[in-house]
């Protein structure tokens, strides 16, 4: 019965393309609008929550999540297909820990990740990841954006979006994108950003957001300690909301 | 006959100010016959760290070239060096990985991390580590070198003067053990130089 299915899904058209994987692409950029900034002194990424009923229960819907204390993770696209690769990424993070007991740099578990989502472009009986992934870290080199798409190539960025709303959400992130902005700063351009595509009422249950700031220090014992990752809380991103109101 | 003293051999290492050494024997015996006294136990993992790998000279040699691999694959991923603390956590998984049918090591390692702080720890064949401020020692050895180390080790010690003191602590520990000697390997670890040095011994 299964090697019915060995062969690969993902097979390449004439003109050199996987489609498989640009419909996956056409997924991602169905689903709701994530935004990601890199600031001088850390990293803001955030999305829309968009429940599909007032019934829903927002408050226990986690769409930015914590894959080790210095990374987290947010995306666009499939939510199912996401709490995999979260899965995935905080297994490999603490399986790199687990060898070396310090924390994964970031380009480490991006690249981790996104062989992950390249096997399944290439495996047999399996399709490939509806989700753009936007990865923030703070490590040794400082913090560092990167984008994972279902294809399993990945950028580091400096300021970006993914999903529904992307292309205006870049033209005005490179507006207001400048290299010397401050995490404060950021966290308000990233509101505005969402801001731009959003339908509907924007509170702080309606967007989800993730910050990382600080300096790496380390401990008298010479172990290193990186700043943490954190999600702000429904009060931190009311008092956000009514500064740019 | 146990296997850990079947090639024989003996490693030690220090702290120094700024500074780490690490020393070994040459000797590699076949129980009671020698058959080389050119075995050293030392390799030198990056540029500023040491492993030293005292035991059974075959899981020397594996070792040794494993930890290699380990350790260039790091580089090229991460594309930096590895700190000696995560060098220590990686010598201690793989030896663990092994838990039921060990490498028959007790590895040494010594080197200076990025703030060029001394580092020393040593692990036992299943990957125990044992962090140390002060001086580690392992192999055959082991014992008549905690006894030399101790009475001879101070803290501070200059490169210069922690090469004397850690030559003369593995020479006379040596010289009380059957199973290693034949000459020895001492290298000093500075954030500017290493320098390694052989020294004459009696050849007993």
């Amino acid at each position: 019965m299964a090697d019915r299915y060995s062969f690969s899904l993902t097979t390449f058209s004439p003109s050199g393309k996987l489609v498989q994987i640009e419909y996956a692409l056409n997924a991602v950029n169905s689903g709701v609008t994530s935004i990601g900034i890199k600031a001088t002194n850390g990293i803001v990424i955030a999305t829309e929550k968009k429940a599909v009923s007032t019934l829903i229960d927002d408050s226990s819907l986690e769409k930015v999540a914590i894959i080790s204390s210095n990374i987290g993770m947010v995306y666009s696209g499939m939510g199912p297909d996401y709490r995999v690769l979260v899965n995935k990424a905080r297994k490999a993070a603490q399986a790199y820990k687990r060898v070396y007991m310090e924390e994964p740099p970031t380009a480490i578990l991006v690249k981790e990740i996104a062989s992950v989502m390249q096997e399944f472009t290439q495996s047999g009986g399996v399709r490939p990841f509806g989700v753009s992934l936007l990865i923030a870290g703070f490590d040794e080199k400082g913090p560092m954006l990167y984008q994972v798409d279902p294809s399993g190539s990945y950028w580091p960025w400096k300021a970006t979006a993914v999903g529904k709303n992307m292309v205006n959400a870049k033209t005005f992130l490179e507006k207001r994108y400048n290299e010397d902005i401050e995490l404060e700063d950021a966290i308000h351009t990233a509101i505005l950003t969402l801001k731009e595509g959003f339908e509907g009422q924007m509170t702080e249950n309606t967007i989800e957001i993730g910050i990382i700031t600080g300096v790496v220090s380390t401990k008298d014992d010479g172990a290193v300690v990186l700043p943490e990752f954190r999600k702000l809380s429904p009060n931190e991103v009311k008092d956000y909301l009514a500064n740019i109101a | 006959m146990s296997i850990m003293e079947y090639n024989g051999g003996a490693v030690v290492a220090m702290v120094g100010k700024n500074c780490v050494a690490i020393a070994c024997d040459k000797r590699l015996g076949v129980q009671a016959m020698t058959i080389s006294t050119e075995f050293k136990k030392t390799f030198q993992a990056t540029p500023k760290t040491y492993i030293g790998l005292p035991g059974l000279a075959t899981d020397v040699q594996t070792l040794a070239e494993k930890f290699r691999f380990k350790v260039n694959m790091y580089r090229l991923k991460e594309e930096r060096e590895i700190e000696p603390r995560a060098l220590a956590h990686l010598v201690s998984s793989t030896l663990y990985e092994r838990r039921f049918g060990p490498w028959f090591v007790e590895p040494v390692i010594a080197g200076l991390d990025k703030e060029n702080r001394p580092f020393i720890c040593s692990t036992d064949l299943i990957g125990c580590i044992n962090f140390a401020k002060d001086f580690v020692v392992s192999g055959t050895t082991s014992n008549q070198l905690y006894g030399m180390c101790e009475s001879l080790w101070e803290p501070d010690l200059e490169p210069e003067d922690l090469f004397e003191t850690i030559s003369q602590s593995l020479m006379n520990a040596v010289d009380r053990d059957c199973l290693s000697g034949w000459g020895a390997e001492v290298t000093v670890i500075t954030p500017e130089k290493i320098i390694t040095r052989t020294l004459r011994s009696r050849q007993d």
